[in-house]
């Protein structure tokens, strides 16, 4: 349980500065860019947008809950493979939004739709060839694994 | 150059398999986790938070800040105004070179730009800081704003960019034009453009008695140290910077920014450790743009397609308070070959904040419009433009007449329009649909940026138990640094990468100089194959001199350093490891440092460039006027290239600058106010992932002997300047329509159905 002083807390600072769980990145603070992406009980959402009062009791899923230990997400693995980043900072976001994305199950193996599907998070970089090839990837080994996995 | 002899003779050559290969990032992991420790995520004990208070007007005086009922807001601790700001050793509107930059430091109630730091609140909690700037409710007295390029009466600079010649004159172009058969003139706009790089500008900010500990992004550490110093009067050695990872910088974060300085003198009005993050509205004021430019192209051919002159005049703009002008016109000075060109510049002051290098600085304004006049006149003499390109192609530098060091500019021609299919193009525009009913158009640019050199120290160790240390304080914007020298530095030891430990982002390491000008690669890279030359060399007399080592005596036959071993160059049988060197000599490690610069004779005797061409499809809805970009093959030649996956991902992401250039971004002002309307990612337009599409980037073989040691003559901002005009130049052959102000809008491709 947390303790919350001040309802203007939006989610993203309260990850950032209460919690210190700086993977999250804040690139405009008003929804313009994805760099704060998360996902709110398994939705992807931009935590500059919430307020952390507005979700209590939610289950939330940052950048930092994503690997199991040293092994990667294969979304994660795929982003180093395919060079989906160069600067980083809106690495979290994209991972997350990829990851939500994936969830979703829109996208499928179009390479347009996926690309849509992110365009919510910009990179200024430009490591977009990368990312949509990453989430292509990611999105294929998951299905094969889930594939071996007995229902 | 004694380190370069160094590097080459015989005694110390050194093997490795390192440079080349398309490694992946090594701080991959730390970015896919978020366990990358950019500035803003440092939170040292006791912080507090300072919001920046930004004047919204453009011109005037600051006449009131609510100071007392900021204060009064729970968890506010302080306000910082021109009244109580903290003296300073330098005067923040001194200049005394022209790196130096004049900063708003609160010094004055004066507003010269929308945006501008007019103060500072400082509070226990993010949110309160926040609440703290809006019950500031400035009052001012303002005065008519002075906009755009035709805001205030014109002159001409003596020198642009930096230290560049304001006018270049070779030949006679009115001359020139007046013999010519035919003749395009054309004037091409180009926007004020911000760098937004992801990461807004942070600083976390501890001082501990007059020592100086800091987090903040930079790509040059040394000038920031310096910078600092001078304004607070410290010695350097008590500033420690550090800056391991930057969210982008694109120019904007060359120099240390006023709002950083803000944050390091909050912390010492409030004697606690501060952190202060620019939101992304204070990005478009205070940390430099890219100036807006009206250019004037006049070109003539004779009969068969010859220019007889080319003729570059672009007017720019620059802060009433600073200079820097956007070099717009240099962009003509090295590609095609016409007997008269003529360059020049003339700006305005207008009211805004001072306009800085981005990526490409006057490259990529000036290309777009270099390319696109190009094509018109390829256009009137009825020829296809990678002919005409060719039939102009300039063997040697045209304005210097110095050869070229080295120039794969036809192997870029050839591969990129293979690659692309160039060859099927019909010289007509409107000629090609695709399945859907969309107009399809072709087109294409030269691509070109300068290979510079600035000037940087590394250190190298050799350890006892075989491995190696190489340090230099460079920087990683994204670029990929961490690898690209990690690589650089393994060759330069004769070691496996994984032997060797490579230390940058930090300011007490080894000056690196400046990550900019596309020059970094080559300047550290240099400065770290010389160290790597001069502690093999150390190791090498050590064994030779030994005679108990297998390669005694081998100083005359010199020895080779590979797998961290010494080998006898004439007997490869006789060899002895690092490790073995070491402990007979009784010595824990081995240690030298190198320098990388420009070699000043040979830049003397050639013209330094790197090249490329890139191809565009556009398809445009003849209904809608909407504009997408379906395909760009970019083929460049730059030297040697250090990585290739790193150096694809470097020459995509210009090529989508480049594309942006010709379709996106744009930084709306109101001519009234003064103010920028769009100062926001949102409507401030950049590429997202729908955007790009069908990107193919070939790296042409160059081996350049001249530019530096390893050849290397960087990637960095050469993917721009091309693809900005070969977007232009598609639009213009899908529709017919010459869109001559960018961005290109729907509105100027509404066409009559």
């Amino acid at each position: 349980d947390l303790e919350l002083d001040d309802p203007r807390v939006t989610l993203l600072d309260l990850l950032r500065e209460r919690l210190h769980l700086t993977g999250s990145k804040k690139g405009c603070d008003r929804g313009q860019c994805g760099a704060c992406t998360v996902l709110v009980d398994g939705r992807r959402i931009n935590s500059c947008l919430a307020l952390a009062v507005s979700l209590d009791g939610a289950d939330i899923l940052t950048i930092e809950g994503v690997a199991h230990g040293e092994q990667l997400h294969p979304v994660q693995a795929a982003f180093i493979a395919h060079d989906g980043f160069q600067c980083g900072f809106c690495t979290p976001g994209q991972i997350m939004s990829a990851i939500g994305l994936i969830k979703e199950a829109q996208a499928g193996n179009d390479p347009e739709r996926v690309r849509e599907g992110m365009s919510g998070n910009l990179c200024r970089c430009g490591a977009y060839a990368g990312i949509t090839e990453a989430v292509l990837e990611a999105e294929k080994a998951m299905l094969s694994a889930g594939e071996r996995v007995p229902a | 150059m004694p380190d370069l002899v160094l590097s080459t003779s015989p005694a110390h050559q050194r093997h490795g398999s390192s440079i080349g290969q398309p490694l992946t990032r090594r701080d991959g992991v730390l970015k896919v986790t978020g366990e990358a420790r950019y500035a803003a995520d440092n939170h040292p004990p006791k912080l507090l938070h300072a919001v920046l208070a930004v004047s919204t007007i453009a011109r005037g005086r600051v006449t009131f800040l609510d100071v007392e009922a900021a204060k009064r807001h729970p968890g506010v601790v302080e306000v910082m105004t021109s009244a109580n700001r903290p003296a300073l050793a330098e005067d923040p509107d001194a200049k005394t070179n022209p790196f130096m930059f004049r900063l708003d430091l609160l010094q004055n109630d004066e507003v010269r730009y929308a945006m501008q730091p007019i103060a500072v609140v400082i509070a226990e909690t993010l949110e309160a800081a926040t609440e703290g700037v809006a019950l500031l409710a400035p009052r001012y007295d303002v005065q008519p704003a002075r906009v755009g390029l035709d805001g205030g009466e014109s002159f001409f600079p003596q020198a642009v960019g930096v230290g560049n010649p304001g006018a270049v004159h070779h030949g006679d172009v009115e001359a020139g034009l007046k013999a010519a058969s035919k003749r395009v003139e054309a004037v091409y706009e180009t926007p004020t453009q911000y760098h937004n790089a992801m990461e807004p500008h942070a600083i976390v900010v501890s001082w501990n008695g007059d020592k100086l500990s800091i987090d903040t992004p930079s790509q040059g550490l040394g000038m920031a140290v310096g910078r600092v110093a001078g304004l607070f009067g410290l010695n350097p050695a008590n500033i420690h910077i550090r800056s391991p990872f930057l969210g982008g910088g694109f120019g904007s974060k060359g120099f240390i920014a006023g709002p950083q300085l803000l944050g390091i003198l909050a912390a010492k009005l409030v004697d606690r450790p501060v952190k202060l993050v620019l939101r992304r509205e204070h990005m478009y004021g205070p940390v430099g743009h890219r100036a807006p430019t009206r250019q004037t192209l006049r070109l003539g051919t004779d009969n068969d397609g010859g220019l007889t002159a080319l003729a570059h005049h672009a007017k720019t703009v620059s802060s009433t308070f600073d200079d820097f002008f956007e070099p717009a016109a240099d962009a003509s000075h090295t590609l095609y070959a016409a007997p008269n060109i003529s360059t020049s510049h003339e700006a305005v002051r207008v009211d805004t904040g001072t306009p800085l290098f981005m990526r490409a600085p006057g490259e990529a304004t000036g290309s777009i419009a270099l390319e696109s006049a190009i094509d018109e006149m390829a256009i009137a003499c009825g020829m296809d433009p990678l002919a005409f390109r060719l039939k102009n192609y300039a063997e040697v530098e045209p304005t210097s007449g110095k050869p070229f060091s080295s120039k794969a500019l036809r192997a870029c021609y050839a591969q990129g329009a293979e690659r692309f299919g160039w060859s099927t193009r019909p010289l007509q525009p409107r000629q090609m649909r695709d399945e859907a009913g969309f107009l399809v158009g072709w087109g294409m640019g030269t691509a070109t940026f300068p290979a510079l050199m600035f000037q940087a120290e590394a250190r190298a160790v050799i350890k006892r138990d075989g491995f190696g240390v190489m340090e230099s304080g460079a920087h990683d914007m994204g670029q990929g640094a961490w690898t690209a020298f990690a690589q650089i530095a393994a060759d330069g030891l004769g070691l496996d990468i994984d032997a060797v430990e490579f230390k940058a982002g930090t300011s007490d390491l080894p000056d690196a100089g400046i990550a900019g000008g596309s020059a970094h690669t080559a300047t550290v890279g240099a400065a770290i194959h010389n160290a790597g030359a001069a502690v093999i060399a150390k190791l090498a007399d050590l064994a030779t001199n030994d005679e108990q080592s297998p390669l005694f005596g081998a100083g005359n036959a010199g020895v080779v350093a590979r797998d961290g071993r010494l080998f006898r160059r004439d007997d490869e049988a006789r060899s002895e490891s690092y490790a073995d060197i070491l402990g007979r000599a009784g010595l824990a490690q081995v240690e030298a440092r190198g320098n990388g610069a420009m070699d000043p004779a040979a830049a003397e005797d050639y013209a330094m460039h790197a090249h490329g061409a890139v191809f565009a499809e556009v398809k445009v809805d003849p209904e809608l006027g909407q504009v997408r970009v379906t395909r760009m093959v970019g083929a460049f030649a730059a030297g040697r290239i250090v990585n290739p996956k790193l150096v694809q991902s470097q020459l995509y992401g210009g090529m989508i600058w480049g594309a942006s250039f010709t379709l996106h971004e744009a930084a709306v002002m109101d001519h009234r106010s003064g103010r920028t309307m769009n100062a926001n990612l949102a409507e401030y337009q950049v590429p997202v992932n729908a955007d790009v599409m069908g990107l193919e980037a070939i790296m042409v073989d160059e081996r350049d002997p001249h530019v530096n040691a390893l050849g290397i003559k960087g990637v960095g901002e050469i993917g721009i300047t091309g693809s900005a005009g070969a977007v232009a130049n598609a639009v213009w052959h899908a529709t017919g329509i010459r869109v001559r102000r960018f961005p290109i809008r729907i509105e100027d491709l509404m066409l009559p159905v």
